[in-house]
């Protein structure tokens, strides 16, 4: 019991993470119904960015405004280059069928990783110990270190800046008008073109502090590190219903929650990374738009 | 009337005979060492590997336009039945076995490989085709993910440590003769009823459904056959290079045949074939094009070679962006287009 508690936690905090990378992908599918595959790979450049400014930092990156920079070096890399591939991989096939944006994505990613693999080397580098790990709190049975509360607390902090972006600001009343229709939104005068734009640089943001956050946690990068993590929080914005915010929020935890807990167990361990898929298959037979999505209204 | 519809039904089965007795002749000059480089050998063997794994995704993503992302895990299932059937119950070694003895048992396993892959695709495509869109692709990616882990976890076939050993019994001809046989199942396919109702679920959904198409039915069964021509694609690929991994066969593999098909161009057959040609070659190209450049004396700063994948993604996006709907924009090669190009061409100048 005790253990299974300490599990849901460390699952909680895994799940998190998930969730920002999933926010990425659920936000740009809903303004441009584009599965952006390159989004794990920004999660990756977001870990090296955060590398190289506290490799520059040295023994400042462990302060508090170290930290700081090294967070916001990420956040800002990632968000740049979000923007960036963004306008020079995607929009010029905006108008053309909706796989050769897909095929434009996958391309971006193979870029990313094998660029990654020249630029950074394909070794797997230990990633420098910015937060040191420490014991903080006992709750009941459960232990938590600082770098578990880091990461909830910054989890949380990002996706309530995230609500209130999109719901009390008139950007994001624009993105959620272009995620509904954007043909219309464009007609009402909106910019879409920018408002894509500042999707993808939130996105990627997203990304870029999932990539910092994860790295101090389990820290080692290295160039294909965005791979997985990238396949499981798509699965985890599908599981939620693609296109919905909640919805990744909920299901980035829940897949979080279910892969520690078979990685925990001792018959299925190594079903480990199944076990998403498996979650997914189950709820999408069940439920074929995921557990927040809305079915479109199909028009005949 | 499209003419094409008339065309003599024996010509539809009689040349892929011709390319078989080609195959069958051509056979022993390029599998020969001395005469034929093995270099260009394995290229040519997995380009038309590759050739049986687009045209079969093609049959599912671009006639009946279900997004299936799982093609490598059917691929999976084909090479480790195979492999696990000829490793267990063949039990003369491969040279001492006459030409027909070896053949029977290729087609023994290319046989149940089919069935196999053919199975899972049933089991995967019963309930996963209800979905549509993305979700099918993210469900058709998970079943692959949960085949390749499930591998993993069986010992019987080597687990995590992959299955060696296999008698090498994929010749030239064996590929070739797979891939002349996806490639005319695929094209004649499309001028039957069959096809054509796959063509119509493409177009709309609910019209095909409402002019009485069993929409259901159909995706299934092209999804099926899909599936099975991709476990005949991995029983020639474990008998070609001996030892399969689990691994070999994850999501970038199916994402790689996603690229392929696209390339040629979605819904055209003789697009998927130029595409797994071209994605094949590509990056061995690039790996000869230093030599190529040298003795052009065209000097470089850097070797190609050490930057093929950054190119190969490069001319990737490239490609997408100045053709969105690939090389073939789903046009098809055949004689009749040929005819037309012709005739167009010689109005052309007569103009």
């Amino acid at each position: 019991m005790e253990e299974l508690l300490q599990q849901i936690f460390i699952g909680i905090v895994r799940g998190g993470v998930y969730a920002l990378i999933a926010l990425g992908y659920t936000m740009v599918y809903g303004v441009l119904r584009l599965i952006n595959f390159a989004h794990g790979d920004v999660y990756m450049m977001g870990a090296f960015f955060a590398y190289y400014t506290a490799l520059k930092l040295g023994v400042k990156a462990a302060t508090l405004p170290g930290q700081l920079t090294v967070m916001a070096a990420a956040m800002v890399g990632c968000a740049v280059l979000g923007v960036v591939i963004e306008r020079l991989a995607y929009k010029p096939v905006r108008k053309a069928p909706r796989l050769t944006a897909l095929i434009t994505a996958i391309g971006v990613s193979l870029l990313l990783e094998n660029g990654g693999q020249i630029v950074f080397g394909p070794n797997t580098q230990p990633f420098p110990e910015i937060v040191p790990v420490r014991q903080v709190a006992r709750l009941g049975s459960i232990t938590v270190t600082n770098q578990q509360v880091l990461i909830l607390v910054s989890c949380l902090g990002l996706m309530l800046l995230l609500q209130f972006f999109v719901h009390r600001t008139k950007m994001g009343k624009a993105m959620r008008a272009v995620s509904y229709d954007r043909d219309a939104a464009s007609l009402m005068g909106i910019n879409t073109d920018s408002v894509i734009s500042v999707t993808f640089a939130i996105g990627s943001a997203l990304a870029g502090a999932a990539g910092v956050l994860l790295a101090i946690y389990d820290p080692t990068i290295d160039p294909l590190m965005g791979l997985l993590p990238g396949l499981k929080a798509f699965a985890a914005a599908v599981l939620g219903g693609i296109g919905s915010i909640p919805g990744a929020m909920f299901g980035g935890l829940f897949l979080g929650m279910a892969e520690t807990l078979v990685a925990g167990s001792k018959l299925f361990s190594s079903y480990r990374d199944a076990i998403a898929f498996a979650v997914l298959v189950i709820v999408l037979l069940v439920k074929p738009t995921g557990i927040f999505g809305t079915g479109a209204v199909e028009k005949v | 009337m499209p003419r094409n519809t008339r065309k003599s039904s024996a010509w539809r089965w009689l040349w892929p005979l011709a390319v078989l007795a080609l195959l069958w002749v051509a056979n022993p000059v390029i599998s020969d060492r001395d005469r034929f480089s093995p270099y260009l050998l394995q290229i040519v063997m997995l380009s038309g590997i590759n050739i049986v794994l687009s045209v079969s995704l093609n049959v599912v993503n671009g006639f009946a336009g279900q997004f299936s992302l799982g093609h490598a895990g059917f691929m999976a299932v084909g090479a480790y039945t195979s492999a696990y059937f000829t490793m267990s119950v063949m039990h003369t070694p491969l040279r001492l076995m006459s030409a027909g003895e070896q053949a029977a048992w290729m087609v023994g396993a290319l046989i149940l490989s089919g069935l196999a892959a053919g199975f899972c695709g049933w089991l995967v495509g019963m309930p996963s085709l209800r979905l549509r869109g993305d979700y099918l692709a993210i469900v058709t990616l998970g079943f692959g993910e949960i085949i390749r882990i499930l591998i993993r976890n069986i010992d019987q076939i080597g687990g995590p440590r992959g299955l060696s050993g296999i008698s090498p019994l994929t010749s030239f001809f064996w590929v070739g003769a797979v891939a002349a046989l996806t490639i005319a199942l695929s094209r004649n396919l499309l001028d039957s009823t069959h096809g054509k109702a796959l063509l119509a679920v493409r177009e709309d959904e609910v019209a095909a459904e409402s002019l009485g198409v069993d929409t259901t039915g159909y995706k299934v069964t092209a999804f099926v056959l899909s599936s099975a021509l991709a476990g005949m694609a991995g029983c020639l690929f474990a008998h070609y290079l001996v030892y399969i991994h689990p691994d070999s066969f994850w999501f970038v593999r199916s994402i790689e045949i996603i690229v392929m098909v696209i390339v040629g161009g979605l819904g055209s057959t003789t697009g998927a074939v130029l595409g797994a040609v071209i994605i094949t070659l590509l990056p061995e190209v690039l790996r000869n094009a230093d030599v190529l450049l040298a003795d052009a004396h065209i000097p470089l700063p850097f070797l190609l070679k050490d930057y093929r994948m950054v190119i190969y993604s490069l001319l990737l996006i490239l490609l997408m962006l100045v053709r969105p709907k690939g090389i073939m924009g789903g046009a098809e090669l055949s004689w009749k287009s040929l005819r037309r190009l012709f005739r167009r061409q010689s109005e052309g100048a007569r103009a």
